[in-house]
């Protein structure tokens, strides 16, 4: 188990670097000198030569690698080019708001797919159950970002019974915060619920067949009895992993949803980034990302040991 | 076999048709777009900015710039067919011989293989993309290159997978025990044995990749206007929720039915193509 730990411990640390590498390469090296760029085309050999000795771009390219990832590793993100801010104070200023919605968003699809998974399952060979599976079709097929604009039309347009985008902090309004969150976090949850009921679906059949329910029937149980007292638990393992890896899919997704209710997250920031060209912002907000991600991906791996105990010693 | 289990596997049947059908829809209006359009979808026209279904000649309506809701449509499915075909090309030509090659020499270059495809995989696609329109200027390119490369780890490991399946049997035994090379294998068993299960998943990649593409349009990161795409009318049409939602219906339903119809016939083709895979799901 120390070594299988070793080994996933190795493969993070290993992404991370190409990660960083690829970051790097795609926002710092390939778009060309920043100091030509800024100073336009009429600046003198002598500006621009300042500007990089300013900036630190006449360094050889590898010593500005190092530096950048010596920074991070500080948590000092650099200083934006365009709007001469810290980076990492507007990223963990925003932080917040992905989070928020990323929770509400996980919490939607679990209530959304644990239900509409049992269904199905139990109901696996009826009408019903081909129908509800024929949603979760839907489901897959729909855009998240066109569900929230539907919902949004309906629901703040229409109705005008929530608010059509923006956001309120927690800690200034809790009521507020909700009711900023219920339609991102829906249309975030949809399309996740409905890949995640498929997956309570198969876990769900699967210990159905297993010989412990038929021995609960045996004595006596009835079938959802048996299945609520010992199949749900035995289930849940596998979904319980699914999920940790939605939570990573739920905060790319994030991204979009907050473009789409114009939430002030690191979404939305990293999209103005690109639209401003602000680099150094969306090297650092990537890298960010990208990091919960492996991380994310990593300690699912953990919580799967964990959890099965026949995998510790298989692989 | 019960009469609910005959009617699942009629359903399943069905669903091949029907994603067929939707998909080739898709294709006829993609090329129906090139000989035909009722009004040239980029037409801005003041005089008949935000017209209604079914007005002055236009089915669908006009957007905020006077153009043809229709037309539009039509001509944003090329987008949509090149974004699945490109990118499923990409993941094809990379992941394909990636994944036979890690199959059929098992150890440390498959090993090497297989351990890169994991790094690609787990670097998620729209941040990629975000990346590639940060560096060289979003397009429809960059958005499909994007794709593309994503994709390429779920072909390469799918294709590993089957390719072990293969490399197990006697008949590949036999034909390197009568010392054909490896290439011939490839060519003549590995290939033609493990493609059914590529073209299933091709087209569940497609599905895939149509959504991704319609999601990077809508943010601006794919397909620059003036050039119609069906995410991005969807991002234009969202300021006029308001006076005229069905700007911001018919794209969501044009995307919705091609990827639908790309799952479907996926899952149908999974079935007719591999009947062990019939009752496990």
């Amino acid at each position: 188990m120390i070594t299988d730990l070793g080994r996933r411990l190795g493969f993070l640390v290993l992404t991370l670097a190409v990660a960083s590498i690829v970051i790097f390469v795609l926002c710092a090296w390939l778009p060309g000198d920043p100091a030509t760029t800024l100073l336009g085309t009429q600046a003198t050999p002598a500006a621009v030569k300042q500007l990089q000795h300013q900036l630190g771009t006449d360094r050889p390219i590898t010593t500005q690698y190092v530096s950048w990832v010596g920074g991070l590793l500080r948590g000092d993100f650099g200083t934006s080019y365009i709007t001469k801010l810290n980076v990492w104070p507007q990223i963990e200023s925003r932080l917040g708001v992905t989070g928020s919605l990323v929770l509400v968003g996980m919490v939607f699809a679990v209530l959304i797919a644990v239900p509409v998974g049992i269904f199905t399952a139990v109901r696996n060979r009826t009408v019903s159950g081909v129908a509800v599976s024929g949603l979760t079709q839907i489901g897959l097929a729909i855009p998240a970002f066109w569900v929230g604009i539907l919902l949004s039309f309906f629901f703040a347009v229409k109705l005008d019974v929530l608010p059509p985008g923006g956001y309120v902090s927690f800690r200034v309004d809790p009521l507020e915060w909700i009711r900023h969150l219920i339609l991102p976090g829906v249309s975030l949850a949809l399309v996740q619920g409905a890949v995640l009921s498929r997956y309570v679906r198969s876990a769900v059949l699967e210990v159905m067949r297993e010989d412990y329910i038929r021995t609960a029937r045996a004595g006596g149980a009835t079938f959802t009895g048996a299945l609520l007292r010992h199949g749900l638990r035995n289930a849940s393992i596998p979904v319980v992993t699914v999920l940790g890896v939605q939570l990573a899919t739920l905060l790319i997704g994030a991204i979009v949803i907050e473009s789409v209710f114009t939430m002030p997250g690191l979404g939305l920031m990293l999209l103005q980034g690109v639209g401003n060209r602000d680099l150094v912002l969306v090297e650092g907000t990537v890298m960010v990302l990208v990091g919960a991600v492996l991380i994310l991906n990593f300690l699912v791996d953990l919580l799967y040991i964990a959890l099965d105990p026949r995998l510790r010693r298989s692989r | 076999m019960s009469a609910a289990v005959i009617a699942v596997r009629r359903l399943r049947n069905w669903s091949a048709v029907l994603g067929g059908l939707l998909v080739a829809l898709v294709v006829l209006m993609t090329l129906l777009s090139f000989v035909w359009t009722p009004y040239d979808p980029t037409f801005v026209n003041a005089n008949a900015a935000l017209v209604g279904m079914g007005h002055g000649g236009h089915l669908l309506g006009t957007d905020a710039y006077g153009r043809d809701t229709f037309s539009q449509l039509l001509v944003g499915a090329r987008v949509t067919l090149l974004a699945g075909i490109i990118a499923v090309g990409i993941s094809a030509v990379v992941g394909v011989p990636a994944g036979i090659l890690a199959g059929m020499r098992a150890r440390w270059l498959g090993e090497v293989i297989m351990r890169c495809s994991d790094i690609v995989f787990a670097f998620p696609a729209l941040l990629l993309a975000i990346l590639l329109a940060a560096g060289f200027g979003a397009s429809t390119w960059t958005a499909m290159v994007a794709i593309g490369i994503s994709t390429v780890p779920i072909i390469a490991r799918l294709a590993r997978a089957a390719t072990l399946q293969v490399m197990a049997t006697e008949y590949v035994l036999a034909a390197r025990a009568a010392g054909r090379n490896g290439w011939w294998i490839a060519r003549r068993h590995v290939l033609p044995n493990i493609a059914p299960v590529l073209i299933v998943q091709a087209s569940v990649a497609f599905g895939l990749a149509i959504l991704a593409e319609a999601a990077l349009a809508y943010l601006g990161l794919s397909t620059q206007p003036p050039t119609p795409s069906w995410g991005r009318m969807l991002h234009d049409g969202q300021g006029y929720l308001f006076s005229a939602p069905r700007l911001s219906i018919w794209p969501g339903i044009a995307i919705a039915l091609a990827v639908l119809g790309f799952n479907l016939l996926g899952d149908g083709l999974r079935d007719l193509l591999d009947p062990r895979q019939r009752d496990r799901r």
